[in-house]
């Protein structure tokens, strides 16, 4: 029998070649074009090789900017997870509440990040936002356009605020597939309501609580608009985190070199913790 | 282990604004003995289900009260029951191994490890999972998820009842077998109450010494697997138990002998000839058999079941199912059908009448 053969269908893959070339590849490549070369514009280029690599690994800005958005990261993770899991437990499972509390969970989510920026930006003002206004009254010495802390306090409570919804939903839609009979039988072997969680809740949220981390992690590690929005990443530097200070760097001083190496290395840093991220969580599965 | 008793227990699940309530469960006064295997059998929403979580206290009934070894359980919760169940679906802990899962309720109980390890090996041995205690409970198959479910409620001592909901559903066909002869193994060698419950006769007939048929929220009968095949009280027994089911067919009565399609039937007994209502006569298609003279009918089907042939025949409009023997001809020519006196029943309403022989 002769076969016959047909190339055709290699057009039927051309749409997803050419939007994952527009999409990603030639943009990532312009990035690494300028990571290893030098411009003064006028599209003449100098081979730098790794210096700017080198720099960016070198400056202690870097250094600060990551040892900031670690902190930020890790605090919100510390936050919104259990918090979420608590809300989602808390949430009831029948009845005519469970659209009321499903809207409430997912407005925030609706709400734009300069919005969400600007709302907390006003409600935080020390002299005329209800939040700031309400910490001075009480006695608080409280305003986050000049002390860290209290700028820190309030980029975290935002963050909190605008997702832990995420981490709700989806802990809730773990919980919902989780059948009756789970319940029922741990309560006939007279489990308590931690063991219940432990051994019945918690091991059936496993998989989409890796979802939300991961979510969560690499959303809160590229974070940019709100806390630019709130605190321009200020008072001084105090708030500037990763995207913050590439965007400075890249914009602000204009030196495309470092700030490409920079972005790449940031990729990389995402990419790699991720990574580890999921494989050790899929790991455990397997055993 | 323990005698339970149900004490005119209706139950109804909320009604409708301005409706009225509409009993799942109608009412129920049984005893059911210490140590017996009583299945539940009957259709999907006949009200087992709504029985069984009344025994195990997830649902407390409108009416009426359930007493176990005569004290009164029925606003007792689950916990205080002392009521194992394994469900439908295998509920077994996936983080945990085998042996913890087993361990589980003994350990939630506060028991001391020793016993702890005592028992669980003691039941492991039972359910043949010894060589698998230390595997994590969520790698092993249907089957072996079930036996840990079971396993968790043979462990406990202080365990009234063992109820099955429908056990057996995700198991597969050649493995049903076994988990069943397992069942009814454990079930002679530890003489623990077991309710079973289940829409699958044969499961219900193999396992249980009692079944309680259950039909549009009642209690139908109550019989050994002999008895609910020879003496169906409701025609619904007769239909739902025996593969195929009685042929019921309508009569009217001539001296107190049932007489279909103008044949007076030899019933061997006699009843009131003024018995009203809906009169029927409930024959199992074992006892149909050809005959030199009798009622004339058309043959419709025949169908080989290899040991036996299943003949469907009918006279007028009522259709007849017979099952005849393999090596047993079908006549070709104006083939005619008679009954078995000994085992032809009478129902008015669908309710067996008392006969003589019954």
């Amino acid at each position: 029998m002769r076969k016959t053969t047909n190339q055709k269908a290699w057009w039927l893959v051309t749409p997803v070649l050419l939007l994952v070339a527009f999409n990603a590849f030639i943009p990532l490549m312009t990035v690494v074009n300028y990571a290893f070369q030098e411009t003064f514009g006028n599209n003449q280029f100098f081979w730098e090789g790794t210096t700017w690599f080198e720099k960016v690994l070198r400056s202690e800005r870097f250094h600060d900017a990551l040892g900031r958005q670690m902190l930020f990261t890790s605090m919100i993770l510390v936050i919104e997870v259990p918090l979420g899991i608590a809300v989602a437990l808390s949430m009831p499972r029948k009845g005519p509440w469970v659209s009321v509390c499903l809207v409430l969970m997912a407005l925030p989510l609706l709400i734009p990040w300069n919005v969400v920026g600007a709302m907390w930006n006003i409600f935080a003002l020390p002299d005329i936002g209800l939040l700031g206004y309400s910490l001075n009254s009480m006695g608080f010495d409280y305003n986050f356009t000049r002390q860290p802390v209290s700028a820190w306090m309030t980029t975290v409570v935002m963050d909190v605020w605008h997702w832990t919804s995420l981490v709700v939903l989806l802990c809730y839609a773990g919980l919902c597939s989780i059948p009756d009979a789970y319940y029922q039988a741990a309560h006939i072997d007279g489990a308590s309501p931690w063991a219940v969680f432990r051994y019945i809740q918690l091991p059936k949220m496993k998989r989409v609580l890796t979802i939300a981390i991961l979510l969560r992690f690499m959303d809160s590690f590229m974070i940019y608009t709100e806390p630019f929005v709130l605190t321009g990443g200020g008072p001084g530097n105090t708030t500037t985190f990763l995207s913050i200070d590439l965007v400075k760097i890249a914009l602000g001083q204009f030196d495309l070199g470092p700030a490409a190496a920079m972005s790449l290395i940031y990729f990389l840093v995402v990419l790699l913790i991720c990574w580890v991220f999921y494989t050790v969580m899929m790991r455990n599965e397997e055993q | 282990m323990s005698q339970i008793e149900f004490k005119n227990v209706r139950h109804a699940y909320p009604p409708a604004k301005g409706q009225a309530p509409v009993y799942a469960l109608k009412e129920v006064s049984q005893i059911w003995n210490d140590g017996g295997a009583y299945a539940l059998l009957g259709p999907s929403g006949c009200g087992k289900t709504t029985l069984l979580n009344i025994i195990s206290g997830l649902l407390t009934p409108s009416e009426g009260s359930i007493l176990f070894d005569g004290s009164e359980v029925t606003r007792l919760p689950t916990a205080e029951r002392h009521i194992a169940q394994v469900f439908q679906f295998p509920v077994v802990y996936d983080t945990m191994t085998v042996y913890d899962n087993l361990a589980f309720p003994l350990r939630n109980r506060g028991v001391a490890e020793a016993r702890v390890t005592q028992r669980v090996t003691e039941i492991a041995e039972m359910l043949d999972l010894s060589d698998r205690l230390q595997q994590r409970a969520a790698g092993l198959t249907a089957d072996g998820k079930q036996k840990i479910s079971l396993g968790r409620g043979l462990v406990r001592e202080d365990v009234n009842a063992i109820l099955f909901d429908e056990p057996l559903t995700v198991i597969d066909p050649h493995l049903k077998w076994q988990l069943r002869s397992k069942l009814k193994e454990l079930h002679q060698r530890i003489g623990m109450t077991m309710i079973y419950v289940t829409h699958d006769q044969v499961e219900a007939l193999t396992f249980a010494d009692k079944v309680v048929v259950m039909y549009d929220g009642g209690v139908v009968q109550v019989g050994t697997p002999v008895e609910l095949f020879n003496r169906p009280k409701h025609t619904f027994v007769g239909y739902f138990i025996g593969s195929p089911g009685m042929n019921v067919l309508p009569c009217t009565l001539d001296q107190g002998q049932p007489v279909f399609a103008n044949n007076r039937l030899d019933s061997g007994y006699a009843v009131a000839s003024d018995l009203a209502g809906k009169l029927e006569i409930g024959i199992r298609p074992e006892f149909v058999s050809f005959s030199d003279d009798g009622i004339p009918v058309a043959i419709e089907k025949v169908e080989d079941l290899g040991r036996y042939q299943v003949v469907t025949v009918r006279h007028e409009a009522e259709q007849i199912k017979m099952v005849v023997g393999e090596d047993q001809a079908i006549p070709a020519q104006s083939p005619k059908i008679s009954f078995a006196a000994d085992n032809l029943l009478l129902y008015q309403d669908d309710w067996a009448v008392e006969t003589e022989h019954a």
